[in-house]
């Protein structure tokens, strides 16, 4: 404090021989910085968003968008959280969409976990039959999705399970995905598909 | 409101925050003499960061990933940092202390200079620590992160020397070996009993996860007919409805043959002296004999903190809790156990938090800026038995009225589903994975 007002009287003297001109008005208690509300999630999430495992998702380098609707479902309970719901409810719009800003920029990586290649080979071809439309690139893109390639598995299983019992939203086009994965080869079709993005290290 | 300078053609924009200090905005960084950018003006400089667990090294990770230029030494005592948080599962054997075990060497990597020794004292005038190995390190701003230390005179027949045979392991290491060993080595019928601290303590849900899977570990290992009895000085404890729930559906509580008894403080649970030879705990109404005796003392400040003049009368560390730098000494700030953050516990969540927030102050301070608006969130986890786990989290802002953090912690739903219980272990196990490798990787 004392020093800063040594250096604003600095300031001051220098810009009155300077010719300083004063203009515009005085702004309010500075809004909190993207990075530093960012940084706060990393206890959980990993340093910027990226996830040491085994469960909780890596968040860095995920669509914006994606990110605020993520954020949102939490905030307003309509997405299935353990403890998401609990801390979104504390963040403003305007936080979400800058924490969102803040972690697309970021790099993600795609986590390095054991797979059963047998059922990735599976998860392979559904994903490429069913899901490939909307999740490009096997599940790498992330363009309005979460990134499925490279995911903890733990956590896919947990948002696949939550899409089928109804505790998460889905679009009916997605849902009619899952629907015929399931009708084929029930639930060891979404344990296929899980390991095949799990085997993605891009 | 926004001020402009014109020198030499070039327009400097400066904004004058709610306080009325300058901070230069834009433009700033391509007048050289004038206004050097942020981040020469940090180079070089100086940050002696003391205690090297999760408090201690996020903030000197943390600074170093804002300004490699900055000088960063570490003085820990220990070679290795050995975690408390998940300790309670190494003592029931489903963890080993291996796992908790952590290396400071990732550290280097970032360019922090680590030095693995004691401090013994701290002089705020002359800005220059010095350590029991008889060495002196200047510092422009110094991070204080000693975790607590116990008060060895608050129970009677409870010190020091015999916490040698009566484990605290409230501070992980031989401490958790030992309370291990006597935990398997209990006859079943026995009685453990675990004696809890007064607010504030490091942890506060951690003796009842603690006696959680104690029990766990007896119904799991033939010792069905043991019991744990919590002798407590409070009335209640963070996510007691939660605890008092998983406990009646796992180990009987509520029943004649509950596993778990708790005695609180308005039931005589305070306990003002033990016998260690007999294992005799005195508590207000009643004597309670044990088998395996785990105290937990009360708690206060790591002892650099009282040393260095750091600590208020109760013990623990005043700071200006926007900035952490402490109301007694400037250029010191305290963080994690030590300091007192408004309603933030005492985890190793916040301590993570509280660096990160240190840093961007350390960094603003050097560079000569005003601090930032901060932001916090803690989590803490509890693992109960098998498949179950619960949490308590929070997100905290710093009132400016009250010049302190606040911030409303909500705990896992009494209704959560199995499904849920079982997703927040492993979210526990992942929480630790992250939280090591945000703090020392
Ligand atoms: C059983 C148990 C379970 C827990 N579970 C959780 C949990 O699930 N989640 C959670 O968030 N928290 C948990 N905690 C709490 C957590 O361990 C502490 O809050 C956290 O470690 C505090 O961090 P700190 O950096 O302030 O201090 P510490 O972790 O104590 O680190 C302080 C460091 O400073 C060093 N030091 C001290 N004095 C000096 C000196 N003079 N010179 C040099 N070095 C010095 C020490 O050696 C130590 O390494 C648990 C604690 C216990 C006991
Ligand atoms: C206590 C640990 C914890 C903290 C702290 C935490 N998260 Fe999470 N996060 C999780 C878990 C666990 C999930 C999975 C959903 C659930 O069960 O809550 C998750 C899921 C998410 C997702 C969805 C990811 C996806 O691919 O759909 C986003 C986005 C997210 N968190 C953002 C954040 C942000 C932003 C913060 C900081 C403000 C934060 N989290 C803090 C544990 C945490
Ligand atoms: C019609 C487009 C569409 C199809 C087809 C589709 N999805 Fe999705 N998926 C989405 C969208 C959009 C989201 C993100 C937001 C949401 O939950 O609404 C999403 C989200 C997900 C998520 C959650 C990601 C996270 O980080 O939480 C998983 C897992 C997933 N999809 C798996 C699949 C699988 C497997 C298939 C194929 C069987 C599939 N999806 C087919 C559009 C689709």
């Amino acid at each position: 404090m004392r020093k800063n007002k040594a250096s604003l009287l600095a300031v001051l003297l220098w810009g009155v021989a300077g010719g300083l001109v004063i203009v515009g008005n005085s702004s309010a208690a500075d809004p909190v910085t993207p990075r530093m509300l960012s940084y706060a999630c990393a206890g959980c999430h990993g340093t910027n968003g990226v996830s040491a495992g085994p469960a909780i998702p890596t968040i860095a380098g995920i669509d914006a968008d994606y990110f605020v609707s993520a954020m949102q479902g939490y905030k307003k309970d309509e997405w299935a959280s353990t403890v998401m719901g609990r801390l979104a409810k504390n963040y403003s719009d305007d936080q979400i969409i800058a924490m969102g800003k803040f972690f697309a920029k970021q790099q993600f990586v795609p986590a390095d976990q054991v797979v059963d290649s047998e059922k990735a080979a599976l998860g392979k071809s559904l994903h490429r039959q069913h899901c490939e439309k909307c999740h490009e690139n096997d599940g790498a893109s992330s363009e309005g999705t979460g990134v499925l390639a490279g995911q903890w598995m733990p956590y896919l299983h947990a948002a696949l399970h939550d899409y089928i019992s109804g505790m998460r939203p889905m679009s009916k086009n997605m849902e009619a995905k899952i629907d015929a994965v399931l009708k084929e080869h029930k639930k060891a079709g979404i344990e296929a598909l899980v390991h095949f993005y799990g085997s993605k290290s891009h | 409101m926004a001020v402009r300078a014109i020198e030499g053609g070039v327009v400097l924009m400066f904004n004058v925050n709610r306080r009325g200090f300058l901070k230069l905005t834009t433009a700033a960084a391509t007048i050289p003499a004038l206004s050097v950018p942020y981040i020469a003006r940090g180079a070089g400089q100086k940050v002696v960061v003391i205690g090297g667990g999760p408090g201690g090294a996020t903030a000197a990770k943390y600074i170093k990933m804002a300004n490699p230029q900055i000088h960063v030494t570490l003085i820990e005592s220990s070679k290795e940092y050995i975690a408390c948080f998940l300790s309670n599962e190494a003592l029931i054997g489903q963890r080993t202390m291996d796992s908790l075990t952590i290396s400071f060497d990732s550290l280097k990597k970032h360019g922090i200079h680590i030095i693995i020794e004691t401090v013994t004292g701290i002089d705020p005038t002359s800005k220059m620590v010095s350590t029991r190995e008889g060495n002196t390190h200047t510092y422009d701003r110094c991070v204080v992160a000693p975790g607590i230390d116990f008060r060895w005179d608050a129970i009677e027949g409870y010190n020091e020397r015999t916490s040698e045979t009566i484990p605290h392991a409230w501070r992980a290491g031989v401490q958790t070996s030992l309370l291990r060993k006597q935990i398997e080595s209990m006859r079943d019928g026995g009685t453990l009993i675990i004696v809890a601290p007064p607010n504030p303590f490091r942890c506060p849900p951690g003796p009842y996860e603690r006696a959680s899977l104690i029990a766990h570990y007896f119904k799991t290992h033939g010792k069905n007919k043991s019991k744990i009895i919590i002798l407590d000085p409070k009335d209640s404890f963070i996510k007691k409805e939660l605890f008092i729930q998983a406990w009646s559906r796992m180990y009987g509580y509520g029943t004649q043959d509950s596993m778990i008894q708790w005695v609180a403080g308005a039931e005589g649970g305070k306990v003002d002296k033990i016998d260690p030879k007999t294992l005799v705990v005195q508590a207000q109404i009643e004597d309670f004999k044990a088998d395996v005796l785990n105290v937990i003392p009360p708690q206060k400040a790591g002892a650099i903190a009282a040393t260095a003049g750091l600590t208020d009368h109760q013990g623990w560390c005043p700071v200006n809790q926007k900035t952490f730098e402490s109301t007694l000494h400037t250029g010191i700030h305290v963080i994690g156990d030590s300091c007192i953050a408004g309603s933030m516990p005492k985890s190793a969540y916040s301590a993570n938090a509280q660096a990160k927030v240190v840093a961007s102050a350390v960094m603003t301070s050097l560079e000569g800026r005003e601090p930032e608006t901060p932001s916090y969130v803690n989590t803490c986890y509890s693992i109960a038995g098998h498949n179950y786990g619960f949490s308590v989290a929070a997100v905290y802002t710093f009132d400016d009225d009250k010049k302190t953090i606040t911030g409303k912690a909500a705990v896992t739903a009494p209704d959560a589903s199995p499904v849920t219980l079982k997703r927040e272990v492993s979210y526990a196990h992942s929480w630790f994975k992250n939280i090591v490798a945000d703090s020392w990787q």
